[in-house]
């Protein structure tokens, strides 16, 4: 069924997700970047389930997989509208600028 | 053979453009090494015999949220450069908790094993005669269709959002008020004069009010039109 072993698929995949942890620390002050590491995330699960679903498989896996990625393009859609929205009002996407609310 | 040394390959790059993507000086590289990342992943699926996920994270990763990405990093007026003034300070402390849990995820990697029930507890098992493409759809639309509703919700409500989010009212504009059409009366923009004779047809025309003679509060406002 599969050609190349689960714990190739499972390495690869963890290797992304560090990355994505990584590149949220490095980019502490770029909301994009930080998006665009929330994605990489998505894609190591995304490679996990697809993985998991070929190596027993099982077809399910890709649905959640297919429902993963809706997740991530809505989650991208909104976290973009909402980087436009306060760029607009404050002329800067820091995130240590977004201290209106004193959180 | 050919397929193991296709899908080092595909990783290889996979790893090495997610790992530009997170230091890349300019975020436009950032975007570009996004975009090759997915298409390395969607191989990846394609080895893994996920055919329509593949496709899919072609069509919907590069397709539309990279390109959302690129619009909105060359769109925003931001001075990247002052964006990267704390990435020493963050270098070790990142560094150290990616290290961590590469550890702890290696450690899971090297104990973990299948359960020897675990062939038989298939939800829904792979048909070899049927496509990847067919299997999905017909697993989708019948075990799952509950799921795929509310993925639609999902988009539906992100859609919205993001619109609602973005959306900017001009004053320049010119909208129609229902409300303020179908309220209108006669005696709000007309008046009647009365002609003396000779001068006109009949006994009585109506003319457009002179708004300012009549100077009332709503002189302006019910034109039917805003401003």
């Amino acid at each position: 069924m599969m050609t190349v072993g689960l714990g190739h698929y499972l390495v690869v995949s963890a290797i992304l997700l560090v990355l994505g942890i990584f590149g949220i620390f490095l980019n502490r002050k770029n909301v994009i970047v930080i998006l665009m590491a929330i994605e990489l995330i998505l894609l190591a699960v995304n490679l996990n389930l697809v993985a998991f679903s070929a190596a027993l498989g099982d077809l399910s896996g890709q649905v959640m997989a297919m429902l993963v990625l809706t997740v991530a393009a809505a989650e991208a859609a909104i976290g973009l509208a909402i980087v436009v929205v306060y760029f607009r009002n404050r002329g800067s996407i820091q995130v240590e600028d977004v201290n209106l609310m004193k959180g | 053979m050919i397929v193991n040394i296709l899908f080092y390959l595909f990783a290889t790059v996979l790893v090495a453009s997610a790992a530009t993507v997170v230091s890349a000086r300019n975020p436009v590289h950032s975007v570009l090494f996004l975009i090759l990342a997915f298409f390395n992943a969607a191989a990846l699926f394609l080895i893994a015999g996920a055919e329509f996920l593949a496709m899919t994270l072609v069509i919907v990763y590069v397709g539309a949220v990279a390109v959302l990405f690129l619009f909105v990093v060359m769109m925003l007026d931001v001075n990247f450069a002052e964006l990267r003034s704390g990435f020493q300070r963050y270098l070790g402390v990142g560094a150290l908790v990616g290290v961590v849990l590469f550890v702890e995820l290696v450690s899971v990697l090297g104990g973990w094993k299948l359960a020897p029930q675990a062939g038989q507890l298939r939800f829904a098992p792979i048909v070899s005669t049927m496509s990847n493409t067919e299997a999905l759809g017909e697993l989708l639309y019948t075990k799952y269709v509950f799921l795929f509703q509310a993925a639609g919700l999902v988009l539906l409500v992100a859609m919205i959002g993001a619109i609602v989010l973005t959306l900017r009212d001009r004053k320049t504009s010119r909208h129609q008020n229902i409300r303020q059409q179908t309220e209108r009366k006669v005696a709000d923009t007309l008046e009647m004069v009365t002609m003396s004779l000779g001068t006109g047809t009949g006994s009585e025309v109506y003319r457009p009010k002179i708004v300012e003679e009549t100077a009332d509060a709503h002189g302006h406002e019910e034109h039917g039109h805003g401003h």
